[in-house]
């Protein structure tokens, strides 16, 4: 196979570029659904809930 | 309006929540299978090997394309409706769309070294797209230099449109001036001059990347919008602890 270097390259700078792109992603999203959490337990959300009437 | 009113946060999180795993396997299978018949590909008769390139930069380039045209879909949504789900997806599709734009422009540099001799030439496709890559970190970093995040939506949606006009001179860059990089060859007038056994793992590569896309960025929505929630929310405890 000629021209493997450049082949494999391009292949494996696609899979470290998306791959960390979706690390970044997942990390980022677990990250916020931790903190909405840890507001959620301390009753922010639900201190507003329960003035409007509104279900969370 | 209807079709705008059902497009809400609540309900994004929960469709998304149901299909996401799907669209993410459906993006493995297509690229396992799209792979598999681009490595069974026979060489291209001037390219050789390194036609296989071609099965992961085209599909880039596309999604950079696409990528920026949604975003300026969601600017429009931004601004005549100041629809909070377009301002999600206009921000989100920003680090995706700019990474398959980087992608496309170091495969295709690993493209161009064996096939042209040079890495990089300021060849008027080559330039456009880079100007594209620029577009998309601009927009980036407009918005993380702005406070108030619906000031930031709007002028990021303003230029967004501007720089719009950067799409239609990618795609016929080639035909416009004279450059080193081939003109289209997939979607022209008079049909695909690429060979069917050729074609054809292009076309399933480019689904795969294309359901990869859409998952990450319907990921990125989802982030964004739980984002939005935390920043509500502290907001609302900082007010509380003032009172």
């Amino acid at each position: 196979m000629t021209h493997t270097v450049f082949i494999a390259a391009s292949y494996g700078v696609s899979l470290l570029g998306l791959g960390l792109l979706a690390l970044w992603l997942v990390l980022d999203y677990r990250s916020q659904r931790r903190t909405l959490s840890e507001l959620e337990a301390r009753g922010v959300g639900r201190r507003r809930a329960n003035r409007s009437g509104e279900a969370e | 309006m209807a079709i705008l009113d059902l497009a809400n946060p609540v309900r994004f999180l929960s469709l998304s929540a149901r299909i996401l795993p799907w669209i993410a396997a459906a993006a493995v299978v297509t690229l396992a299978i799209g792979f598999y018949l681009a490595f069974q590909a026979p060489p291209d008769y001037q390219q050789g090997e390194t036609v296989r390139i071609m099965y992961i930069h085209v599909p880039f380039a596309w999604l950079g394309l696409f990528g920026y045209s949604m975003m300026a879909a969601s600017s429009i949504g931004i601004l005549v409706w100041r629809h909070p789900l377009a301002d999600v997806a206009h921000k989100a599709a920003g680090p995706v769309g700019a990474t398959f734009t980087a992608l496309c422009l170091i495969t295709g540099a690993l493209w161009g070294r064996p096939m042209w001799g040079t890495y990089w030439v300021w060849d008027a496709r080559l330039t456009s797209m880079l100007v594209l890559l620029l577009l998309y970190l601009g927009l980036m970093a407009l918005r993380a230099a702005i406070d108030d995040p619906n000031r930031a939506g709007r002028a990021a949606a303003v230029l967004t449109l501007v720089g719009f006009i950067n799409v239609p001179i990618v795609k016929f860059s080639v035909d416009w001036w004279n450059t080193l990089h081939q003109p289209a060859s997939v979607f022209r007038m008079g049909g695909s001059t690429i060979d069917s056994s050729l074609l054809w793992p292009l076309l399933i590569c480019a689904i795969g990347f294309t359901l990869v896309f859409i998952a990450l960025h319907m990921l990125g929505m989802r982030t964004e919008i739980l984002r939005r929630r935390v920043q509500a929310l502290e907001a609302r405890a900082a007010a509380e602890a003032m009172a």
